[in-house]
């Protein structure tokens, strides 16, 4: 039983960051028409700046914002010298493109950080356990992250929802010459909205390089999982991203958790443990194929955003 | 006469014949690593050939077009390990499997369209890298050493290294000719027509969905042989052989080689190999005359360049070399 | 009645809160031309739509020389000879015209499931597409790529397609949208010929022309039929007058 309540959290956890990943994503694809593969390099990114910036400094917090202000700000140079001409082509092209991209940066890291990953230290506050319930322990750090991921969504909700800048964000997606026309600087939204996208991916990046390590290629196998939540999702929608995000978390973890256990107990010991691990991997993308025969624009598809 | 001496025509004439006496150029410098390097060009050309088929002549952006790389040389890997080397049985399985396994996600991702499509292609392909990383028995991540080659009963010895790249070439100069006759036949015609205009296809009398399926099927077998051939050529197999990366360099050898023609994939695989091979050479002369560098960095700025290369290319040489090529003749 | 061509009842369709199509009863008979009029966003383009077999109704039957066609494919309705040409243009403009009107012709000409002679050289492909290309005046540009083709060009292009499959019931959404006034000249002559092999089913802005070829008239406004009968009933009949010939009129004065 504290076996599944540790797992449902870890799952939770796993999806709110997948959520992170997913919202700028999916914020760049509605409003930009933009598919951007090189997303999973400022993941990356950001845990890199996380480790190096908290090494130098020896403050955790100050670390993290400081890697957050630099991914943003190498989010913003990436739109205006590249991302900005790929703007209305085919969706190829930017597959294209963006992979260039990953290649470029999977290289600049090495080179400039060495092949070997790093590793993001917790400062002693977080990594402690803590009692959430009599008895019951969880990690401080993984309780962060739920937290933090928690406000972050709420304030996206609020922000595209309830402000102007928001509005303008929406209207911009679906009606550029119109919002152009008020006035409005339409490059410089653009850029602020990729930078915001590039920010949400660090922050992703750099809270899961506490728990795994910064280390290369490690944006394209979680971006992966990101496009299955939108796909899930429904392209566009923030409210579907959410939701999407917390049930492949929950799936996946509690799925690789007790499958092997569940395997068991229909199969020899024997077949389960070679199917056990294959088919831990292999659910999600079940559960995906699974969606898309039933509905193929997704679970949630954006009508309004 | 004039109509066919163009410089893309001479081109292609060229890159065949380059490609055709390469053993014995290679044999008479003896430098039998080029023999190895292009075996290697010629198994990815038929690979990206194969995907061509389905993305420049049919609009379908498959991201996980090295599964079936991954799927024929897992296929003769394992079975070698078994005891079974076979190639009358590993072969025939292997594009069997190979085609199966395209025609159950064909129908699944098919449903789909744009970047929908090429991300689901993307996430089916990963999802059989973990299934193969997860195959303890079959070396899982560390991969799988092959010891007999395909064994074909005396007929053909696949382990004369000169032998097998004339069967790699011969299979590569097969495949190019059969998917111009395809891509010419009326099923063709379907498929760059559902390219063109889905719509308009379906509304003058076309099922489409079982055309481009067919099609996408069709793709998946040879690139299971291209496969089969890879997992002979290097003697092992490992789940690396379809990771997503491997086909994001199909999709960058056909759209730098051209996606327009049938035989621009081939130019992209010999020019994307060849300049990776080449290109630290070429920046350690640059560098050996302004300061000593060694030949094992410069190899590191390759990714560093082909990157914004690739984004260049996209932006401005949409049509890759072949396009290059047939542009010089329009002036 | 019970042997018309093409019957409509009860014909519904919902887009969310929208009624694009509001519980429509109509029918086209064999040699008649049945146009459809209406002012913009009565729901003209969404009755084509479900008649086509891309849009599914939310309620209602759509038969179709006796076979009721509701729930059949796109594909399934041009093999039974229903053919559809469209508001926007909608060609390969990367083919030449000929290569146009042979997928057309290829079509009908069995499976496709032949992947070895060469579709272009085929006479079986090429003959058809030449005929049919002279039927619409367009021989002389049959090797020209559809993208550098006139606007009028190609909606002859589009009829030409639409007329290779031989059909027995021919959609046509706005046939005359942007052509100049030589050109739509030139079309109503064709479609008043054509008439007599196929049922036509004709949604039109241009009165002229609707008024020179129609044997039926039927007038859609919001999604509703608020008249349908012969052109002079339909001229005078005041509902019709007050909701769209009203307006035309004014604009047109």
């Amino acid at each position: 039983m504290l076996l599944l309540v540790e797992q449902f959290l870890n799952g939770l956890q796993f999806g709110l960051l997948l959520f992170l990943l997913a919202a700028g994503l999916t914020l760049v694809f509605g409003i930009m028409d933009l598919v951007n593969l090189a997303h999973g390099s400022l993941y990356m990114i950001g845990a890199y700046f996380a480790a190096t910036f908290t090494a130098l400094t020896g403050n955790f917090i100050g670390g993290v914002m400081l890697a957050l202000i630099a991914t943003l700000i190498v989010g913003m140079a990436v739109e205006v010298i590249a991302m900005r001409r790929l703007y209305g082509r085919d969706h190829l092209d930017h597959v294209l493109g963006t992979f260039g991209l990953i290649l470029f940066f999977n290289e600049l890291v090495r080179l400039i950080w060495g092949p070997a990953g790093m590793n993001l230290t917790l400062p002693p506050w977080l990594n402690t356990a803590v009692e959430i319930a009599p008895g019951v322990y969880y990690s401080a750090y993984r309780l962060s992250i739920i937290v933090v991921a928690l406000v972050v969504a709420l304030f996206l909700y609020l922000v595209i929802m309830r402000t102007r800048i928001g509005m303008l964000i929406r209207a911009g997606a679906s009606n550029r010459e119109m919002v152009g026309a008020l006035g409005i600087n339409i490059k410089l939204l653009y850029t602020f909205v990729f930078g915001v996208g590039a920010a949400l991916a660090g922050l992703a990046g750099l809270m899961q390089a506490a728990i795994l390590t910064a280390q290369i290629g490690m944006g394209e196998n979680i971006l992966i999982l990101a496009f299955v939540v939108i796909i899930i999702g429904g392209i566009g929608s923030i409210r579907g991203a959410f939701m999407a995000s917390i049930f492949v978390g929950l799936i996946d973890t509690i799925g690789r958790a007790f499958l092997p256990d569940m395997l068991k107990a229909v199969l020899s010991p024997a077949a389960a443990a070679t199917v056990a691990p294959a088919l831990s991997s292999m659910l999600i993308y079940l559960v995906m194929a699974f969606v898309l025969v039933l509905r193929p624009e997704g679970l949630f598809p954006a009508t309004g955003k | 006469m004039n109509d066919l001496l163009t410089v893309r025509n001479i081109v292609v004439a060229a890159v065949a014949g380059v490609l055709l006496i390469l053993p014995i150029y290679a044999q008479a410098i003896g430098n039998l690593f080029l023999l190895s390097l292009f075996t290697r060009i010629v198994i990815l050309a038929i690979a990206a050939v194969s995907l061509n088929l389905i993305m420049g002549f049919g609009g379908m952006v498959s991201f996980g077009h090295a599964a079936y790389l991954g799927i024929g040389g897992y296929v003769v890997g394992i079975l070698a390990h078994e005891g079974v080397s076979s190639g009358f049985v590993q072969w025939p399985l292997a594009m069997v499997l190979s085609g199966l396994f395209a025609l159950v996600i064909g129908a699944l991702c098919l449903r789909t369209r744009g970047v929908y499509f090429i991300m689901i292609t993307l996430a089916f392909a990963q999802m059989v890298y973990y299934v193969a990383v997860a195959l303890d028995r079959y070396g899982g991540d560390d991969g799988l050493t092959i010891y007999r080659r395909s064994q074909f009963a005396d007929a053909i010895d696949l382990s004369n290294k000169t032998v097998f790249y004339y069967l790699c070439l011969g299979v590569l100069f097969a495949a190019v000719y059969l998917v111009w006759r395809i891509v010419n036949s009326r099923f063709g015609m379907v498929v760059q027509g559902a390219r063109s205009n889905d719509r308009r296809m379906r509304t003058i009398g076309f099922p489409t969905f079982r055309y481009r399926l067919a099609c996408f099927v069709i793709a998946g077998v040879l690139c299971g042989l291209a496969g089969v051939l890879l997992a002979n050529h290097t003697d092992f197999i490992s789940p690396a052989m379809m990771h997503w990366t491997r086909s994001g360099d199909l999709i960058v050898m056909a759209v730098l080689g051209g996606m327009g023609s049938v035989f621009g994939p081939v130019i992209g695989a010999v020019a994307l190999l060849v300049l990776e091979e080449a290109l630290p050479y070429l920046i350690e002369f640059v560098g050996g005359i302004f300061t000593s560098q060694d030949i094992t960095t410069a190899r590191e700025y390759w990714q560093l360049i082909l990157g914004p290369m690739l984004l260049l290319v996209v932006l401005f040489a949409r049509g890759g070399i072949d396009g290059l090529l047939a542009d010089i003749r329009r002036g | 009645m019970a042997d018309a061509l093409l019957r409509i009842e009860g014909l519904t369709k919902r887009f969310g809160g929208v009624v694009a199509s509001d519980d429509i009863v109509l029918d086209v008979n064999a040699g008649e031309l049945h146009a459809i009029i209406g002012p913009n966003g009565a729901g003209k383009t969404t009755l084509i739509g479900q008649i086509a077999g891309e849009i599914a109704p939310n309620s209602g039957r759509i038969h179709f020389a006796g076979r009721d066609i509701t729930a059949l494919p796109v594909h399934s309705r041009s093999m039974l000879g229903l053919a559809r040409s469209f508001q926007i243009t909608s060609l390969f403009r990367d083919f030449t015209a000929q290569e146009n009107v042979a997928l057309a012709v290829q079509a009908h000409a069995g499976h496709s499931f032949r992947f070895w002679r060469d579709a272009r050289s085929e006479a079986e492909l090429r003959e058809p597409a030449r005929a049919a290309l002279a039927r619409v005046g367009l021989q002389a540009r049959a090797d020209t790529i559809v993208g550098s083709m006139s606007h009028g060009e190609q909606r002859q292009l589009e009829l030409a397609m639409a007329l290779t499959a031989k059909p027995r019931l021919l959609l046509l959404d706005e046939p005359m949208a942007g052509l100049g006034p030589e050109e739509s000249g030139r079309m109503v002559d064709m479609l008043r010929e054509l008439k007599r092999e196929v049922a036509i089913l004709l949604i039109e802005h241009d009165m002229e022309a609707v008024f020179a070829l129609a044997d039926r008239i039927t007038v859609l406004v919001y999604g509703r039929v608020i008249a349908s009968g012969e052109p002079a009933a339909i001229r005078a009949n005041p509902d019709v007058r007050q909701a769209y010939l009203g307006e035309q009129e004014a604009t047109h004065a």
